[in-house]
């Protein structure tokens, strides 16, 4: 056996003779780092083999976050392409919303050159962390790799597909290669309920975001829920149980289309009361009214605009909605009716990852991550209330 | 002493232990411009701790100690996931995991070779 530079002497991965040769360096040295990622994880998590994927979804996007020495990292790989429809995770800013995000012209440019080195692998620059919308749609019982943990949680919940919490780099080497290994949530045993939960009260919408916050913080494994909602309401509630936890997936009973083989022999009974959640309840008088995060639905679009119609905004607050690029290309409708109110739609960029947190203090949003990552220092420290869309939009009306 | 683990990258290599108690937060506490982590210099070290945590953009952190020429020698984990094994492998660090570490003080002199970590000389002071 050949010395490889990585240790895989030892392994319980099947390969097929085409992975070896991958990993061989037979493809290059940048494909072979790839399949040694893929094939290492393989190893930590006891995959059997490397199965296909139809889709990826990558993090690892803002120059905020990736810096100088991601951009060279992403250099080093040009030249390779993705095998299957990659998408991206939210960049830096909206390109025109520059002067109210304050994007000084070093991070214009840096983030346009991470941009560039993601397309030239051939990969779609959606910057958008709902690409299920309309970007890159996983269909039932579909293998993907994707790495931004609300949409995560949202294609194995809401959808059935199955993927795991992928890192940036492992969902990039994913894309590349085609495949994943075949471990976890790819696995109809991994799936299944570990914790039920109950709620000893009737959740109003407002309700469900800090309900994430609890679960995700309190449970680790998959949450099987008893309790009525919408989709939007879901997608909140899951966003936050990601951001706060380590969770990739939960079950909703007649809701979600894997709960009815979801509960196996071990399971532990959980009841939630309202005061549990009442923690992460704040009154405050914001600046900045955030809506999208993850990025807004169509219908949560709507809705914005149907309550907003005809109505002014007051001059000593914000209204900022974050939309996928696709959905506000859908909906030009709607987002005139809030440009009209005086708020503003921004594509490609969302309130945690572009400047926002540090330009306002006090943030209102309907989201529990937001809430988790803005109230942090390195996002600004601001302070963020978390309440329902439409006492978010009565705040805001003159 | 001798501790068997598990090669994530294969390397032969030694030096001084540093070591973090709790899990580290890759995109967080690591300065990968300085070279330390939870404010410790790790430069040049064999940077031993129980796994990494947080985001998933943790792996470039790594990388960056190795663009910026402030890589430590190895690492030494308990359980190396996802973020950290793919971090390692594109920034070539030299990792090794499945190690008790409570057998591992700071300042041990330590040769790594694969999956065998072996404790040469222990801290004087320890």
């Amino acid at each position: 056996m050949k010395a490889y530079a990585i240790n895989l002497e030892v392994r319980d991965v099947y390969l097929t003779a085409e992975e070896e040769n991958i990993l061989q360096g037979e493809h290059g040295e940048g494909l072979k780092m790839m399949m040694e990622i893929l094939v290492k994880i393989g190893e930590i998590y006891k995959a059997d083999r490397l199965i296909p994927i139809s889709s990826a979804q990558i993090s690892g996007v803002s120059y905020n976050t990736i810096g100088e020495h991601g951009l060279h990292f992403l250099k080093s790989l040009q030249g390779l392409k993705v095998k299957v429809l990659t998408t991206l995770n939210p960049l830096a800013f909206d390109e025109n919303h520059l002067e109210e995000l304050k994007v000084e012209d070093e991070l214009f440019e840096k983030q346009m050159e991470i941009i560039r080195a993601y397309m030239n692998m051939g990969i779609r620059p959606t910057a958008t962390c709902t690409p299920y919308y309309f970007d890159n749609i996983p269909k039932l019982g579909e293998h993907i790799a994707w790495a931004e943990s609300s949409a995560v949680i949202y294609a194995n919940s809401i959808i059935g597909a199955r993927t795991n919490r992928e890192g940036a780099v492992s969902a990039l080497a994913a894309a590349l290669i085609g495949k994943t290994p075949n471990y976890g949530l790819h696995l109809d045993e991994e799936r299944k309920a570990t914790h039920l939960i109950e709620l000893s009260f009737e959740p109003n919408e407002e309700d469900f975001p800090l309900l994430g916050l609890w679960v995700g913080k309190n449970i680790k494994g998959i949450p099987y829920l008893r309790l009525h909602g919408s989709e939007d309401d879901f997608k909140l509630m899951g966003a936050a149980m990601a951001a706060s936890g380590s969770i990739a997936m939960y079950h909703v009973e007649n809701f979600t289309p894997e709960y009815r083989e979801a509960i196996g022999d071990k399971i532990e009974r959980i009841v939630v009361d309202r005061k549990d959640i009442e923690d992460y309840r704040s009154e405050e008088d914001v600046e900045l009214v955030a809506i999208g995060c993850p990025h807004a639905s169509p219908s949560e679009l709507r809705r914005i605009a149907e309550y907003l119609k005809g109505k002014k905004k007051r001059k000593d607050k914000e209204l900022w909605v974050f939309v996928a690029r696709s959905v506000k290309e859908r909906n030009e409708n709607y987002v005139r009716i809030i440009e009209d109110f005086g708020g503003k739609v921004m594509v490609d960029t969302c309130v945690v990852v572009s400047n926002a947190g540090k330009i306002f203090k006090k943030i209102g949003t309907t989201s529990g991550k937001a809430a988790f990552y803005l109230s942090k220092k390195k996002f600004g420290g601001a302070k963020v209330k978390v309440t329902d869309l439409y006492t978010l939009l009565r705040s805001v009306i003159e | 002493m001798i501790l068997k683990g598990r090669s994530i990258v294969y390397g032969d290599v030694e030096g001084y232990a540093v070591k973090c108690e709790h899990p580290v937060v890759i995109l967080g506490d690591i300065d990968e411009r300085e070279g330390t982590a939870c404010g410790k210099p790790i430069y040049g070290k064999i940077f031993v701790f129980p796994r990494g945590a947080g985001s998933t953009v943790g792996s470039y952190t790594l990388y960056g100690l190795r663009f910026y020429g402030k890589a430590p020698l190895a690492l030494i984990l308990e359980e190396a996931e996802t973020i950290v094994a793919a971090g390692a492998i594109i920034s070539k660090i030299p990792t090794v995991d499945k190690i008790d570490i409570s057998k591992i003080r700071e300042g041990d002199y330590i040769r790594i070779r694969g999956d065998t970590v072996e404790i040469i000389s222990e801290h004087p002071h320890s």
